[in-house]
């Protein structure tokens, strides 16, 4: 059996190296170092009568909160939804060459980045106290049509205005950059192929921007789950508004936030790995090995081995030859 | 009212492929092309060479209008680029004008410039559907052939950044064909390549020469345009120093600026 096996290496490639990894002591003394202080913090939470956790618990049930985060939920839906579109029109006027698109978009970036988004929700909800009356007809003549202000805008619609609008001057900042970073060449390419503008931007040029795209865009979406709880200046009845409802009536301040603060905290978390995968994927085709999953990296620190990995890890086609 | 801009005796066809009359090229107050006078023939292959900075890229961009120039006038198979002419008032054409005169003129880049994000097949498609309007189960029959003419038929489903450089330009070099052009410009089209990939995409080239196709090359490849190529114009500083047949030139420069640069790369 030895033998052979000797043989085998003689005649084909060396040996595969099994060595010993090298150890890490002090990553295991950090360990132990971080595992007390956290026990420390923990006891002192659980512990501390102040934090009234009955009252957390019932706050994490009340159907108010549990409404609130509906509407947190919504509300950052549309109002991204808003971010992206306007932002994506944004940055091609931004980019146009025709002086009055690029203008006006740098005018309307301007004024929405550089006006605090409070201002901007307390401005679409009192919209009625400058014009009362919003109508369709000729300029500067007849009207044709007229609606109070307050009807047309009910207080959901200023949240989603004030916060909508705000968005899409920055996602048109992070559209514009991801635009820019695409290689010149492959505008050149295309327009040298007989290409329009619009199919290039469209077929091109967008689709490559994606990658940088994304990344920001899922770190702006989280950022806006947390940002609609300043609607609460507008009395729109989301997560935050709820608990403040709520903590005004029973001067229970701190464990209500602190429930409301979990019901935040689970969502971002959530959002945190929609946004991981979204990113991994669009990094296929353009990275040659995937970065670890979040598992496969705790495994990689305290084992010191890499894992196997993964089938659907190799980017498709780059092992072997192509398609027939 | 005629179109001053159709030379009565260069209609599509006839005449030279490319005429070239006092054209020049600035960047702010830098001059890049003082001049340039010289005209390319139907099915010939046409080699520009030169120095870097001697604006032989810039020339070759500006037929294609790539790059507007600012004097001089530039025909291609009889048609005034970038512009139309009226009377004695010369008026810009449109976007949508200048694209549909592209589709007739292939380029390839140095850089290769394919589309990362699809697959060879689908760099050689992508125009024919979007701009010809062809279906696509009909513009993939067609780009399967032109890739198994350029030697490629089994790396269709792969991306660029899984081909080789020589690959890559060979799929671009598809990409172009797919357009059907009747001229095909080639900007220093083995310069980003290994020394042993050039072979490659030159033997592409060369059958494509073989085919009848006019060809303008800007190249270093001395052996390809004294082998293949039916004309040379030798380029430095913005204006061409010397032109005639590439064997002629090559082997008997008669310039001192065209003997020392070519000393130098042979």
């Amino acid at each position: 059996m030895k033998s052979s096996e000797q043989g085998a290496v003689k005649s084909g490639r060396p040996e595969t190296i099994k060595a010993v990894p090298v150890r890490h002591p002090g990553r295991w003394a950090g360990a132990v170092v971080i595992v007390v202080l956290a026990a420390m913090l923990l006891h002192a939470l659980i512990f501390n009568p102040a934090f009234q956790w009955d009252v957390v618990r019932d706050t994490l049930t009340n159907e108010q909160i549990i409404h609130g985060i509906w509407v947190t939920l919504e509300l950052t839906a549309l109002s991204m939804l808003m971010g992206v579109v306007g932002g994506v029109l944004l940055a091609i006027m931004r980019l146009s060459p025709n002086p009055l698109l690029s203008g006006t978009a740098w005018f309307y970036i301007w004024i929405f980045r550089g006006t605090p988004v409070l201002v901007q929700l307390v401005f679409w909800n009192f919209l009625g106290a400058l014009w009362p009356n919003l109508s369709i007809g000729i300029p500067f003549g007849p009207e044709f049509w007229s609606e109070s202000t307050n009807t047309l805008i009910p207080t959901f619609t200023a949240a989603l205005l004030g916060l909508g609008l705000n968005e899409a001057a920055y996602m048109a900042e992070i559209v514009r950059g991801g635009i820019q970073s695409v290689d010149e060449g492959q505008t050149e390419a295309a327009h040298a192929l007989g290409m329009s503008r619009a199919a290039t931007l469209r077929r091109i040029v967008l689709p490559q921007a994606m990658r940088v795209i994304i990344p920001p865009t899922g770190n702006e979406t989280i950022s806006m789950l947390k940002t609609t709880s300043l609607v609460q200046v507008i009395s729109l009845a989301e997560l935050f508004t709820a608990g403040h409802d709520i903590y005004s009536r029973t001067f229970q301040t701190i464990p209500v936030l602190v429930a409301v603060s979990i019901y935040y905290l689970l969502m971002t978390s959530i959002l945190t790995v929609g946004q991981y995968y979204i990113e991994r994927h669009y990094a296929r085709g353009a990275n040659r090995t995937l970065p670890p999953t979040p598992i496969q990296r705790v495994r990689l620190l305290f084992g010191g081995r890499p894992t196997p990995k993964a089938k659907n890890d190799v980017v498709p086609g780059l092992e072997g030859g192509g398609h027939a | 009212m005629t179109d001053l801009s159709k030379t009565p005796a260069d209609a599509p066809g006839s005449g030279p492929m490319v005429k070239s009359e006092g054209v020049r090229k600035s960047y702010g107050l830098v001059e890049v092309l003082k001049g340039i006078d010289l005209e390319v023939k139907q099915s010939e292959v046409f080699c520009l060479v030169g120095p870097s900075g001697s604006g032989k890229s810039t020339f070759l961009r500006c037929i294609n209008h790539l790059e507007k120039i600012n004097g001089g006038r530039l025909w291609v198979d009889g048609e005034m680029v970038g512009y139309r002419q009226r009377g004695d008032k010369l008026y810009e054409l449109k976007d949508r004008e200048v694209a549909l005169k592209r589709r007739d003129i292939g380029m390839v880049f140095q850089r290769f410039n394919l589309f990362p994000h699809m697959t060879a097949v689908e760099n050689v498609m992508e125009a024919p559907v979007q701009v010809k309007r062809e279906s696509r189960a009909e513009a993939r029959e067609r780009s399967m052939a032109l890739l198994e003419r350029v030697g490629l038929s089994d790396k269709s489903g792969n991306y660029p950044s899984q081909l080789s450089g020589g690959q890559q330009q060979r799929v671009a070099i598809a990409r172009a064909l797919a357009m059907k052009p009747k001229l095909m410009l080639f900007d220093e089209p083995t310069s980003a390549l290994d020394p042993e990939l050039v072979g490659e995409v030159l033997d592409v080239m060369r059958g494509l020469a073989e085919e009848g196709m006019t060809m303008i090359v800007v190249t270093h490849e001395m052996g390809f345009a004294r082998e293949v190529g039916d004309a040379l114009v030798f380029m430095d500083g913005g204006v061409v120093v010397e032109s005639g047949n590439p064997r002629e030139v090559l082997s008997n420069p008669q310039h001192e600026r065209t003997r020392a640069f070519l000393s130098k790369v042979l």
